[in-house]
């Protein structure tokens, strides 16, 4: 019982790596961005809804209102200036800023918040209450509740990038900058576009963690930036539904892992990331296998 | 097996290609006057200021170690902390066998060496920012597996044995003199690698990848052979940190503020030029003494200058100071001149090379 338990908590939690994940892939696919900042924005952004929360005592779930936009907003600005003036001097030194970006926003958390972690306290029973399926299976309500926002936001960024005006744009620039340039797409401003949509995920996915398990200034890089990378490779490059796949992978992986001895749940997941990497480099999900 | 598989480049008629000796022998001269002042150093300053020194001995042994990986093979790996980490557990290992930590050094480098070839085979076909956080998941998964063994400490640590019997004097200076043997070591082998065939393709490969694979570089055995060297020189500087340090604790020797330094250092300097890292030590020293009581706020600044360096300034202080004085203190590109021309020292080349990644 206790194997089949792990796999379920597994795959829930997969939901929340996908989460992690979905803004990183997002950046790459349309930019070719590796933000290594990216998990360290996410727990910005879990900091800012605990602070708009103690501050204005609104409900936990109004706080995504007021952190989502903040975080897309940011996210256009930074990449409207710091990101895209990296870009146009080399890819290298789009790496050296944003791993410089996220060691500044790590000791500046570690500085001003101390290094102790701080959870989204949210006093909603639908939150820490769960529900048990036979007679060992205990399933929290958050979890579910993650695993489909996961999978709404990963239909939402797909039907967006194929349906919508700006999501044709960000596919178009993309594929060939210069064509779409050409055509009359001011890439610069589509790039803000699709930074300010990964950042959004990057603020569900923080505020996410925040109210699953906690916030301390180095979660950023060793839980969401390195958890969300492995997802990403073991779902396959460039593809959004491999990375919910990707997440699910590494979740159980973690799960069972922690089955066999409560030390290795980590381990157990980059073991499944390294074997990835050197059985199925491409991942599981390769974009040249589906087209 | 040789680096570049046939070699066809002949310079064109009535130029020729040289490389400025009366530069290296003035250097050669200073670096090593300079070398024999700091070897004297343990007699005649406090082994305060010795022990800040050997801090900058293993700052600068990485940063040149990852300027060689990020600044001339477009390599940016953000896992070099694996190598610190497993150079420092080496030292750890052999010294609970009753060998000398300080003989163990060398040791350390070859091992973190050898165990860089495996490592690069898992990471060597992702490109750019996937190869810098598949290196981060590999450290961070090397560090997990070293907290599995409690014999070696576990996830705690411990204190390094087998330097007990030294008298403190005694051990600072050792420590020391080992460390500036680590440093004029990797220097050394930076500045010897670069100056032969493997700066030349690297070069090739830095300036057009497809042109220099086509021309015959064997690329993946020139990343490769860097890889390795790294990997060997951080380790050399995770051995020297254990010593210096006498405890090897998983969560500080495999921390990625180690990559974050060498990384500022390397930008703040001048990435892709030997004396640029030297230069980020001393400014990384200077700000890390101002600010040493205002904990994290050095690497908060050090990080804030390297983003302002890498977008408005892309060579670094060198880069500045080179377009100023026109110096090289360590040549290692190749001037084009007419025939008959003499050499002159202060000459720049005719464009500051763009980088490239990999």
């Amino acid at each position: 019982m206790g194997w089949v338990n792990a796999i379920i908590q597994g795959v829930l939690t997969g939901g929340l790596y996908a989460l992690f994940a979905c803004g990183l892939s997002l950046m790459f696919g349309v930019m070719k961005v590796v933000n290594l900042a990216h998990g360290d924005l996410a727990v910005v952004a879990g900091y800012v809804a605990i602070g708009v929360i103690t501050v204005t005592h609104i409900p936990v779930l109004w706080s995504f209102l007021i952190v989502v936009p903040l975080m897309a907003l940011l996210g256009y600005v930074l990449q409207r200036t710091i990101i895209q003036g990296a870009l146009d001097r080399s890819v290298l030194i789009t790496l050296l800023v944003t791993f410089g970006l996220s060691v500044v926003i790590e000791n500046g958390l570690l500085q001003f918040f101390s290094a102790n972690s701080r959870a989204i306290g949210t006093g909603l029973s639908l939150v820490s209450g769960s529900f048990t399926l036979g007679s060992q299976i205990q399933i929290g309500y958050l979890l579910v509740v993650i695993f489909a926002v996961a999978v709404v936001v990963l239909l939402g960024l797909q039907y967006f990038l194929s349906r919508s005006r700006y999501g044709r744009l960000i596919r178009a620039v993309a594929d060939d900058r210069e064509a779409a340039q050409l055509a009359g797409a001011d890439y610069r401003h589509v790039f803000g576009i699709a930074a300010a949509l990964a950042f959004g995920t990057v603020a569900l996915a923080g505020i996410a963690y925040g109210m699953y398990s906690q916030l301390s200034p180095t979660t950023g890089t060793d839980t969401i930036l390195l958890f969300a990378f492995a997802a990403v490779v073991i779902g396959g490059l460039g593809s959004l539904w491999g990375t919910l796949l990707g997440g699910v992978v590494l979740g159980v992986a973690q799960q069972i892992g922690a089955q066999i001895n409560i030390s290795d749940e980590v381990l157990a997941g980059y073991i499944v990331f390294l074997a990835v990497l050197v059985l199925r480099p491409q991942g599981l999900i390769s974009r040249r296998a589906q087209s | 097996m040789s680096l570049v598989s046939e070699t066809t480049a002949r310079p064109a008629a009535g130029f020729r290609v040289a490389r400025s000796r009366r530069n290296v022998a003035w250097t050669g001269a200073a670096a090593l006057i300079v070398v024999v002042v700091l070897a004297f150093f343990p007699y005649i300053v406090y082994s305060g200021t010795t022990t800040i020194v050997v801090q900058a001995f293993i700052v600068l042994t990485m940063a040149s170690m990852w300027n060689l990986l990020a600044g001339y093979a477009g390599l940016v790996s953000v896992g070099q902390q694996a190598f610190v980490g497993l150079g420092a557990y080496f030292v750890l290992i052999l010294a609970l066998h009753g060998i000398s930590p300080f003989a163990v050094l060398p040791v350390a480098a070859i091992g973190c060496g050898v165990v860089a070839l495996p490592l690069w085979w898992l990471v060597s076909r992702l490109r750019s920012g996937y190869f810098a956080i598949a290196t981060w998941v590999l450290a961070a998964t090397i560090m997990l597996i070293i907290e599995k063994f409690s014999s070696i400490g576990g996830g705690t640590g411990m204190p390094l044995p087998g330097l007990a019997g030294l008298s403190p004097a005694l051990l600072t200076a050792y420590t020391y003199w080992a460390g500036l043997a680590v440093t004029v070591v990797a220097l050394a082998a930076v500045y010897l690698l670069l100056r032969g065939r493997l700066g030349l393709v690297l070069t090739a490969i830095r300036d057009d990848e497809v042109a220099a694979r086509s021309s015959g570089a064997r690329v993946g055995l020139a990343r490769l052979l860097v890889f390795v060297v790294a990997g060997a020189g951080c380790g050399a500087a995770g051995a020297l940190l254990a010593i210096s340090q006498l405890q090897v604790q998983p969560g500080a020797v495999f921390s990625v503020q180690w990559t974050a330094e060498m990384a500022f250092v390397t930008i703040i300097g001048g990435l892709g030029t030997i004396e640029g890292p030297i230069l980020g030590t001393a400014v990384y020293m200077v700000l890390q003494q101002t600010l040493a009581s205002y904990n994290a706020w050095y690497l908060i600044i050090l990080g804030l200058v390297a983003i302002a360096v890498a977008l408005f300034a892309r060579r670094g202080l060198w880069g500045l100071v080179d377009e100023h004085l026109h110096v090289r203190l360590f040549p290692v590109g190749y001037w084009l001149r007419r025939d008959g021309e003499r050499p002159r020292g202060l000459r720049r080349p005719a464009k500051p090379r763009e980088q490239r990644p990999g």
